[in-house]
């Protein structure tokens, strides 16, 4: 009986997830790879490189052991940053702030975690929630903007980014927030105590750790897909990015929720600089990367706003990365990169539509000859 | 189909990659470089390291390969730019500016027969020699120029953006004007507050074309290629004069409609260094070692007197260079609003 009823209720699982859906679904990122590897080798043809080496070159590097590590630190970050993007997408936020919010949170952060010496299962969350919180406080402006004032948030937080370096230029000084070093011309924050390093795991002789910092990026991950998709507040949201006056219709409150996503949108870009801080540099320099906002625009593209999808494209963005390094070494335009990220992009965009409207057509296909065969069944009857 | 297709693509670019060969380094290959963002055509300091890189290369008769710095490289980046020389056999390997701090740290630990070289910035490591610059003095020589040659009393100043290395320009003018000209005035502005205001040209053509509408006559800038635009909006205005920095910009092929207006440069010879250091790993096989600190002293850095727009003032300049040689004139290495 029982074994009868698992039966039955499985195969309702598998006819739940539709084959040709999940065709659909992987053959729009293929294509689009496909595409964008095809461009790709044609520029690299007009520039008279022989593409198919570079990509050898590119490939036979990217999965070298320190590659891995390389890429798997590196795309820890873009995760992150992927998701900050991401939570805002979700509800039609267009949250390009994530670049001056994380370099904020992570200065500040920074800052308060080389002023104190605590033990590291005190300083360390410390120092994370000092991040989120400023994310989240930097972002709220361009919320707190758009829905008392009509700011689009596009405006409002392009402009957040300028003042947010300039505020961290002003602050990293000697004798405000900085450290100078007068023989190696390096201006930081004060380091981190050692207490405060976020652990790392080892890979083996010679080769650098993975950072730990992995862990939280995959529990941020999994709480982004619970609260989104799982909770009545991921249901308000999704609705809110649908269709505002629907969801204003359901008694939704808009406003609360325009506000509400930019905050967790700007806490997520808190922790994009978190890695870099607590497992590599221990410190806010002057040089601290940036514009890993940006890319985590296309990250969050290419990875359709879900986050298994953002944590393959943030390793393919790693690995694209990890390549570009090679390739220059090797005489190729490293540029080549570039054009070919820029292009994968483009593709994903295109792909996604194309796919699209070849599903609606094969579904209207399938409901027409469906209809046709009922009705020739009930002529039958009849 | 479209996706059979495609899919297709996929297979073929990925099996088709994987019989392509990996290099394996080895050997010694000549000198490895890695420049600072901007690279090659910066017309300033990572121009000055080719020339040195170039110059040695075919001195030699060695090879050598440089590799380039880009925006929003992390600590990985850069010390795999500096290892991957290494790796491969190159011998000196030389990372250009101060960024290059941690991860040339790192990469000189894991290969210890290769000799690094670090400019502006000190790495303490037996394999490691440090070339840096006492700007402050060549700028303080600019200043008095610029106090000398100012109707206005009034003098500007641009950097590309607010760095410690940058306020060494900076602190050094400001008082090589002031102990000139107490009445002067010297308007400090930064171009960016991060490092791309080294590349925005059209930026600082706006700062000095503000500068100068305030009565600004002289404009000292040390802004990479964002220099270039202060010189162009000087060169408009009748009277006024730029001040070039790190290489000789009235020599600048790039800037030669407007090298009537360039007075002098506060010369920084970072080529003269790379070189030096390159011909001592390679030619001498002992190479220099520590920190290497290139001064008026020793030419290091200096003030040009190219085009002779300056001459009726030779003797001051160079008593104030003997003054700051003697040690009579502390120069500062900072600056303060």
């Amino acid at each position: 009986m029982t074994s009868h009823d698992t039966a039955g209720a499985s195969a309702s699982w598998l006819r739940r997830i539709d084959k040709e859906r999940v065709v659909l679904a992987v053959a729009a990122p293929v294509l689009a790879l496909a595409a964008a590897f095809l461009v790709t080798a044609l520029v690299l043809v007009a520039t008279g490189k022989e593409p198919f080496n570079a990509f050898s070159v590119m490939f036979d590097y990217g999965v070298k052991s320190d590659s891995m590590i390389y890429i798997a630190n590196k795309a820890t970050t873009y995760f992150l940053a992927g998701l900050a993007v991401a939570v805002g997408f979700r509800m039609n936020l267009f949250n390009i702030g994530i670049d001056g919010q994380y370099r904020l949170a992570a200065f500040f952060a920074a800052a308060v975690g080389g002023a104190l010496n605590l033990p590291g299962f005190v300083q360390i969350p410390l120092i994370i929630l000092v991040a989120m919180l400023v994310g989240a406080m930097w972002a709220s402006i361009a919320g707190l903007l758009k829905v008392y004032r009509g700011v689009s948030e596009v405006i409002s937080t392009i402009m957040l980014n300028s003042l947010a370096t300039s505020l961290i230029t002003y602050l990293l000084v000697d004798g405000r927030l900085g450290v100078l070093d007068k023989s190696t011309n390096v201006i930081s924050t004060e380091p981190l105590p050692s207490s405060s390093h976020f652990f790392t795991i080892p890979t083996g002789s010679g080769l650098d750790p993975v950072w730990g910092f992995i862990v939280i990026a995959a529990l941020a991950g999994i709480g982004f897909w619970f609260v989104l998709g799982r909770t009545r507040f991921g249901f308000d949201l999704r609705a809110v990015g649908r269709s505002e006056s629907a969801a204003q219709a359901s008694g939704v409150n808009v406003k609360r929720m325009v506000i509400t996503s930019m905050v967790l949108s700007g806490a997520m870009a808190g922790l994009v600089g978190m890695p870099t801080v607590l497992n590599d540099t221990h410190m806010f320099t002057a040089d601290f990367p940036s514009t890993v906002g940006f890319t985590g625009i296309a990250i969050a593209l290419l990875g359709r706003n879900n986050p298994v999808g953002i944590a393959l494209a943030s390793m393919l963005w790693a690995f694209l990365e990890r390549g570009a390094n090679r390739l220059e070494f090797e005489g190729y335009d490293k540029e080549i990169v570039g054009v070919m990220q820029g292009v994968i992009v483009l593709c994903v965009v295109i792909a996604y539509e194309l796919v699209r409207r070849y599903g609606l057509k094969r579904q209207q296909q399938r409901v027409g000859a469906e209809l046709a065969a009922q009705a020739k069944k009930q002529e039958v009857a009849a | 189909m479209i996706s059979v297709a495609g899919i297709a693509v996929a297979a073929l670019t990925f099996s088709l990659s994987a019989c392509g060969k990996s290099d394996s380094g080895g050997g010694d290959k000549g000198v490895g470089l890695a420049f600072d963002v901007g690279g090659r055509g910066d017309h300033s300091f990572n121009d000055s390291a080719a020339k040195g890189f170039d110059k040695a290369k075919a001195d030699f008769k060695i090879g050598g390969k440089d590799l380039t710095a880009k925006d929003g490289d992390t600590e990985a980046d850069r010390y795999e730019k500096l290892a991957s020389l290494a790796e491969a056999g190159y011998n000196p390997v030389i990372a250009v500016g101060y960024k290059y701090n941690a991860s040339l740290a790192k990469a000189a630990a894991k290969y210890p027969d290769t000799n690094f070289a670090i400019v502006d910035s000190v790495v303490d490591a037996k394999n490691v020699t440090n070339l840096v610059y006492t700007e402050n003095e060549s700028s303080y020589l600019a200043g008095v120029a610029a106090a000398l040659k100012s109707k206005s009393h009034k003098v500007g100043f641009i950097g590309g953006t607010s760095s410690p290395l940058i306020k060494k320009f900076a602190g050094g003018y400001k008082q090589g004007v002031l102990d000139t000209d107490p009445k002067a005035k010297v308007d400090v502005q930064w171009v960016a507050p991060d490092e791309k205001g080294f590349g925005m040209p059209d930026k600082g053509k706006d700062i000095a074309d503000g500068m100068l509408s305030n009565g600004v006559d002289v404009i000292y800038s040390a802004a990479g290629g964002s220099g270039a635009g202060a010189i162009e909006a000087t060169a408009g205005k009748k009277g006024a004069w730029s001040i070039g920095v790190d290489s000789d910009q009235y020599n600048d092929p790039g800037l030669a409609k407007y090298k009537h207006t360039i007075m002098t440069s506060a010369i920084k010879n970072v080529d003269v260094s790379v070189y030096e250091f390159i011909k001592s790993v390679v030619k001498d096989k002992k190479p220099l070692t520590g920190t290497q600190a290139f001064s008026l002293k020793d030419g290091g850095v200096a003030l040009t007197y190219t085009g002779g727009f300056i001459d009726d003032i030779k003797p001051k300049i160079e008593a104030a260079k003997k003054d700051i040689i003697d040690g009579k004139i502390k120069v500062t290495d900072t600056y303060k609003d």
